[in-house]
């Protein structure tokens, strides 16, 4: 049986088009999930895509954390289903608390969208476990709150825990600190990107197909980790 | 009638671009003796009947702050009856 993959849209969400193909070309079955709904209808993964949930009124993701899927998704994450939360996706998981720390304003004010070269730097998780440690991507970067801020000692243990998932390489595109681009949590079923992987996918229409690998790592991790799911879809 | 009134800042270590962009405008009004700007948001909030502190105090706590990067304060400001048209 294929593994099914739910992706959320929230009002405002733009990226969960993508990410259901992203992840339909990596093999896995997409079904969409719906923010009003917090029945997750037995998928195995689920993905927080891009946007601007709820305008992203108040704080980005504030609002989006609330929302009735959320309190299903936090449930299974926490019983160790592997989510995934790309750009404003990321935001909602920090607001969440299901992973620490803010996103906030980029430094220099301006909204970058570029295509950016990053470094995996922790391979321990569910969705980067196909890539070599130390692997360089070039994957598409979008966000005008994208600056990864949290206190000395957050980010101390993230990067003693190996918690650190990407960094930007060359230029840092938002003011990051330590140039931070994704980072997992303590059992690494849920991390946080700012890039999109999913617009990285096809020649046709990314710079490369490096963001493949996110949703095959998943793919490979719940292959092997069949104990993971009677807890995610208690 | 009683407004209940939250008034949240990005905390001091917390960078806070926007409000340097408006400092860094200052000299182009002649104004120069402006050390630094930062900026955050008001939120007023009415109840229907008194107005109750505890619950505002868990909206700012749970919803409109940040605490990870914003601090709150919560008061209770009075407001003048409304004026007949």
């Amino acid at each position: 049986m294929s593994t099914v993959i739910g992706v959320v849209t929230f009002p405002g969400s733009l990226d969960d088009r993508d990410a259901v193909r992203a992840a339909r070309l990596s093999g896995a079955t997409a079904v969409r999930l719906w923010h009003a709904d917090n029945d997750l209808h037995g998928v195995d993964a689920v993905i927080l895509p891009g946007g601007f949930s709820y305008g992203d009124y108040l704080r980005c993701g504030a609002i989006a954390r609330f929302a009735p899927v959320m309190e299903s998704i936090a449930d299974a994450a926490r019983g160790g289903m592997p989510v995934l939360g790309v750009c404003n996706g990321f935001q909602i998981l920090c607001e969440a608390h299901l992973l620490p720390g803010a996103l906030t304003r980029n430094q220099h004010l301006h909204f970058r969208n570029r295509d950016q070269q990053l470094r995996v730097s922790s391979t321990g998780s569910a969705w980067t476990n196909a890539f070599a440690a130390g692997q360089e991507l070039l994957i598409p970067v979008k966000n005008g709150e994208g600056r990864y801020v949290a206190d000395a000692r957050t980010l101390d243990e993230l990067e003693a825990e190996d918690r650190v998932v990407a960094r930007y390489v060359g230029v840092n595109p938002n003011g990051s600190m330590r140039d931070i681009a994704a980072i997992r949590n303590e059992a690494g079923n849920v991390v946080g990107i700012m890039p999109h992987p999913e617009h990285a996918v096809e020649e046709l229409t990314g710079p490369s197909v490096d963001g493949l690998g996110f949703f095959t790592s998943v793919l490979k991790h719940l292959a092997g980790a069949p104990s993971l799911q009677p807890a995610a879809t208690a | 009638m009683a407004r209940v009134v939250v008034d949240v800042m990005l905390k001091p270590e917390i960078l806070d671009p926007a409000g340097q962009a408006v400092a860094n405008a200052l000299p182009r009004l002649g104004i120069t003796r402006v050390s630094s700007v930062r900026i955050g948001k008001r939120i007023e909030i009415e109840f229907a009947g008194e107005p109750d502190l505890d619950q505002a105090h868990r909206i700012a706590d749970k919803l409109l702050a940040n605490l990870v990067i914003e601090d709150f304060t919560v008061r209770v400001e009075e407001t003048a009856p409304a004026a007949t048209p």
